[in-house]
Formats: structure tokens, C-alpha cells, sequence
């Protein structure tokens, strides 16, 4: 099928145009919405099993040849993350039938969700540059109004910041586009990789590549550009912030690794050199910020900017072990994202505040969670059968392959802070004195604990099961470091 | 013509940034207007004024007079964008000032301990 590559988008998109029509029937709501992700989780799967069989698939949106029209490109990298997407989003919409509000069902939150989905997966599939900018905004749109929804006064103030702080970085991605788009004339990714190695003023490109830089740094949270993350991040609840987590930053890290493997590669020695540089500050600040709050949200948010660090490290090397472990930490940083979110919602429902101080003894009232919760906490970290390690040990070994070797130590020494950071929570929501807990019914909590635990399972077979997972993140590898592949999809006659 | 177009945008984008650092939010609501409108000129001004016939492909159009249609079709997209975010930006501001009854963005910081 030679449109596949356009089913993972298409379909939530339909089903979220479908749910527009009866927002007050929730039962309805909830079925229809199932319905379009298990659709787009298995349209993602044929696809992922598509492409690693026949290679990577372009579509030509209606039939204009690749460097005039838009492409859409689904290579192993692209389509893993897709898979991914779908399947977070599935979990967490299972998560939202306990944990959202009625009201908030009522006001069109499932199609908001399917909406966010179909700009994240446009924004990985897309193969043209200007085209990511409108996928972009499609996810951002949806999550403007996910950020919102409930206007409750702290909603409120911290989505005028996150709103104010995308116009800037899609005026800045506007402005990043019209200069590529001045000097190399084309705006096809891969067009841009055939023709960006032919430019001489490499300055000029190197500015460029910097501008866009700091426009994904934007969406993806690296270190001076974090700062609003964790603010907007803390106000919606807690579904909405899984999404976000395991979702809106990897576009940006997924945009910058695309771009900086596929053409901005005229001056590594400034522009990867300087992407190392930040990447472990970025580590650092997060180790920093997870370390400082007593709130059970606040430290897996910092935790997110930790991943994106070491993620983009990995992506820096721009050799075989640092990208194909880039691959496997962003899959499982996904997967981990949200089945801690999913966990630490639940804390923070059964104590009714997310503060760690006033919480305790949770280990006697729920054992099931706090296993659930020490195994999840052990796979970010990445003790070794679990998801977190084989991404982490490639990444630690192609920055001592690279140039970076200290950056290699900084994320073996950081590693040990993650793993104290989320222990903590353990520490003091699971052991010590019993608090009294709110009661929740039996059939609620298992709602709520059966996707969070479904999550986990799965971080646990991606890390068992890496054996198998690895021919999927080694083709990725190769599609990275080898942009002839990608240009030869796209570029064919 | 491209030097007075980037000196308007390079006017724009400062405009932009001042009415941004301000403290009422309509004024930084107008500012986002006016840097996405600075934004869009900057995007035609790279697409270069070279053709003055219209970019459709007519009998006796040579290449050099041709205009390029790549950064219409571009503006015309992130145009429909930033009136879609502004107008958006409008009611989320009117919506706040009724919860918070405040325009005044000093008054919005907060930590999740106050509300």
C-alpha cells in the first residue's frame, strides 16, 4: 500500500473530526475514541513492519515530484516513534476515563488528544521543512487547548506563558525557514541534504543551523531554553501532562536529530560541538531542578529535561553508537515518561496533594504500586535487564568513541542523581509512617492502575526483549548516518 | 527594494519585542501580533522580488520575470497560523483576566503553592 505512511495521521484526525459531533455523550466519546487509536497503533505497526521490510516509504502529496511538492517520509526512525506516539496515546486515554473530570470529557477533550496525536505524528513523518512548521502548530493548537481546558486559575496563568513562549519560537521557526529557504532555495529535506554540501558560505549555514537550534531547543526544552517547562508542565492534570511529557519535547528532539544528521552537517566542529555542550548542561540543570522540589510532578518534569540531555548527547556524536542509542532512549523515554506519570498520578490521587512531605507507608495499603513504581523508577535510571540500559550504554559508549568523552562521564555520574531523585519518591511515598490515604474504589484504582501497569510491562519487555528490538534501532542508526538512503527514497524518479 | 523590506521587518521585530517586554498582556498579545506579521515579511523578502508576472505558467513569461510562488503559498499558510494563535491568545487572556482579575503579568507569577 503506497499511501501507508499517511494512515497514522489521517485516521485520529477523522475520528477527532467524528467526536466533534456529540461532545455531552461520553460513553460514546470514550468508545470512539478507542476505537481510533487501536485503528492508528495498528496502521503504525503495519507500517513500522512495512518499512523495515521494503525500506523507507515517501509519498508524494498529489503527485508533484519531491523537490516541488510536499513529501511524506517514513523511515525506520520516524516510524518507530510513531508506533510509540500511537501506543502512549492509547494508554494514556485508558488512563483519562478515571482521572479526567466529566466536565473536562464534555468540553471536547478527546478530540483534543487526537488532534495533538495527528500533528505528532505529521511532525515525524513529514519530509519537508515547512511542513514540519504546520504539523508543529497543529500539535501546539491542540495543546494550547489541552493546557487550558478546566480554567482553573493556575491553568490559566501558566498557559499564557507556554503560549507566549511558542508565538515567539514559531515567529523565530518562520524566520529560521525564510533564511534557508533564501539561500538554498528549496525547502524539501531532502533536497536540503543534496544541496546544502554544495553551498560555500558555510558561515551562513552555520547561522542558520544554530537559529534552528535554538527554534527545536524551544519545543524540546534544552538548557537555557527550559525554562518554561516546568511551570506550564505542573498545572494541567495529570493524563494531559503524560501526553505532554512523553510527547510535545521529542518533537523537538525529534527535529533536531533530522536535521542535524540530514543536513546540517557542513560544520560539525562548531554546530555538534556546541549541541554536546548544551545537551549536558541540559542533564545538569534538570539533575539540578529534579533534586530541589518536594513535589512528586515537579521531579518527573526536571526528569524530562534530563532525557532530552542525554538523548540529544547520543544524537551529537554523529557515530553509530551515540545515534542507534539516541533511537533506543527516545522509544523508552516515551514509554517511561508516561507509565511514571501515569504511577505518580495515582500517588497523588490516593494522598490528595502531590507533595512528598505530607505523604508515607504507602507499601503496606498498595504493594502492587510501590513494585510497579520501584521497577518504572529502576528502567529511567537504567539498571540493566530494564528499558533505560541499553539506550544509556550506547550512548555512554559513542561519546567515549566521539570526541565528547567527558560528556559520557557526566551522564554515568548523572545517572545516579535520576535514580536518587525518583527513589525519593519512593522513599517517602511508599515507606515509612502510614498516612491516611483517601478512599478510592476498588474498580476506580484498577482503571487507573491497569494502563500505568501496562505501561510498565511494557518498559520492561523493551528492555528484556532489546535482542529483538535492536534490528528496528540499528536500520534507524542507519537511516541517520547514511542520508543517502532517506535522499535516495525521496529523489526517485 | 529587499534593503528597505529588511530595515521594515528589522522595525517590526524590535516593535515586537518592546511591546513583549511589557506589562499589560493586550500589549503583548498586539506585540506577537505584530512579530509573527514581521516574520511573514522577513519570509518574503528571502523568497527575493524578482518576477513582476504573476506566478502562473502563461504564454511569453520567461523565467527571469516569473515571481516565485513558493513564499506566497508559505506567508498565506503562516498568515491563517498566527491569526488562528492570536485570536486564540484574545478570548485565553479575556478568560484569565475574569479568573485572575488581572491584565498585569507581574501579578501572574506563581508557584503551585500559591493560587
Amino acid at each position: 500500500m503506497i499511501n501507508m505512511p499517511l494512515f497514522p495521521i489521517l485516521i485520529p484526525l477523522i475520528f477527532a473530526i467524528i467526536l466533534i459531533f456529540f461532545p455531552k455523550n461520553i460513553r460514546a466519546q470514550r468508545l470512539v475514541t478507542l476505537a481510533g487509536l487501536v485503528f492508528t497503533v495498528g496502521a503504525a505497526i503495519f507500517l513500522l513492519v512495512d518499512v523495515y521490510t521494503n525500506g523507507v516509504q515517501a509519498v508524494t502529496l498529489g503527485s508533484w515530484p519531491a523537490p516541488f511538492g510536499i513529501t511524506l517520509v517514513s523511515d525506520l526512525f520516524s516510524v518507530l516513534l510513531v508506533t510509540t506516539a500511537s501506543v502512549v496515546t492509547l494508554f494514556a486515554v485508558l488512563y483519562s476515563f478515571e482521572s479526567i473530570r466529566t466536565e473536562r470529557e464534555k468540553f471536547y477533550y478527546y478530540p483534543a488528544v487526537l488532534f495533538l496525536l495527528t500533528g505528532v505524528n505529521g511532525a515525524f513523518t513529514t519530509g519537508d521543512i515547512f511542513n514540519l512548521f504546520v504539523f508543529i502548530e497543529v500539535l501546539l493548537m491542540a495543546s494550547y487547548m489541552l493546557i487550558v481546558l478546566g480554567g482553573e486559575k493556575a491553568q490559566l496563568r501558566e498557559s499564557i506563558k507556554y503560549i507566549l513562549v511558542n508565538i515567539i519560537s514559531s515567529a523565530l521557526f518562520v524566520s529560521a525557514v525564510a533564511y534557508l529557504y533564501s539561500v538554498t532555495g528549496t525547502l524539501s529535506m531532502a533536497d536540503l541534504a543534496v544541496k546544502v554540501p554544495e553551498i560555500e558560505a558555510v558561515g551562513i549555514m552555520t547561522v542558520i543551523a544554530v537559529l534552528f537550534l535554538v527554534v527545536f531547543g524551544f519545543k524540546g526544552a534544552i538548557f537555557p531554553l527550559y525554562f518554561w517547562l516546568p511551570g506550564s508542565y505542573h498545572a494541567p492534570p495529570i493524563p494531559v501532562l503524560a501526553l505532554f511529557g512523553a510527547l510535545l519535547t521529542k518533537v523537538g528532539v525529534y527535529s533536531i536529530i533530522r536535521t542535524y544528521t540530514l543536513f546540517f552537517t557542513m560544520n560539525v566542529d562548531f554546530t555538534h560541538e556546541l549541541l554536546a555542550i548544551l545537551s549536558i548542561l541540559t542533564v545538569v540543570a534538570g539533575c539540578i531542578g529534579a533534586l530541589a522540589y518536594f513535589d512528586v510532578k515537579k521531579i518527573i518534569v526536571y526528569n524530562i529535561i534530563i532525557a532530552v540531555g542525554v538523548i540529544l548527547f547520543g544524537a551529537s556524536q554523529l557515530n553509530e553508537a551515540g545515534v542507534e542509542g539516541a533511537v533506543f532512549y527516545l522509544v523508552h523515554d516515551m514509554v517511561i515518561k508516561a507509565a511514571l506519570f501515569f504511577l505518580v498520578g495515582i500517588v497523588a490521587v490516593l494522598f490528595g496533594t502531590s507533595d512528598l512531605r505530607k505523604m508515607g507507608g504507602l507499601m503496606k495499603t498498595r504493594p502492587a504500586l510501590g513494585w510497579f513504581y520501584l521497577i518504572a523508577a529502576f528502567a529511567l535510571a537504567g539498571i540493566p535487564p530494564l528499558s533505560g540500559f541499553p539506550g544509556k550504554l550506547l550512548i555512554v559508549q559513542g561519546g567515549f568513541e566521539g570526541p565528547h568523552f567527558w560528556g559520557s562521564i557526566f551522564i554515568l555520574v548523572t545517572s545516579l542523581l535520576v535514580l536518587m531523585s525518583v527513589i525519593r519518591i519512593f522513599l517517602y511515598a511508599f515507606w515509612g509512617e502510614p498516612v491516611e490515604t483517601i478512599q478510592v474504589k476498588p474498580s476506580v484504582y484498577r482503571r487507573l492502575f491497569v494502563p500505568a501497569a501496562g505501561m510498565v510491562v511494557l518498559a520492561i519487555v523493551l528492555g528484556v526483549g532489546a535482542e529483538l528490538f535492536m534490528p528496528f534501532v540499528s536500520g534507524a542508526g542507519e537511516v541517520l548516518l547514511n542520508p543517502s538512503i532517506y535522499i535516495d527514497a525521496v529523489l526517485k524518479e | 527594494m529587499e534593503i528597505v523590506m529588511s530595515v521594515l521587518v528589522g522595525f517590526l521585530f524590535m516593535a515586537a519585542v518592546y511591546l513583549m517586554l511589557s506589562k499589560s498582556l493586550l500589549r503583548i498579545i498586539i506585540g506577537t501580533a505584530v512579530l509573527s506579521h514581521g516574520a511573514h515579511l522577513l519570509l518574503l523578502t528571502m523568497g527575493g522580488f524578482g518576477g513582476t508576472k504573476p506566478p502562473v505558467v502563461a504564454y511569453g513569461v520567461t523565467e527571469a520575470e516569473y515571481a516565485d510562488p513558493l513564499p506566497q503559498a508559505l506567508i498565506l499558510t503562516a498568515i491563517v497560523i498566527s491569526f488562528a494563535v492570536t485570536s486564540f491568545f484574545l478570548v485565553l487572556a479575556y478568560r484569565a483576566y475574569q479568573e485572575l482579575g488581572t491584565d498585569n503579568v507581574n501579578l501572574m507569577r506563581g508557584t503551585e503553592d500559591y493560587d
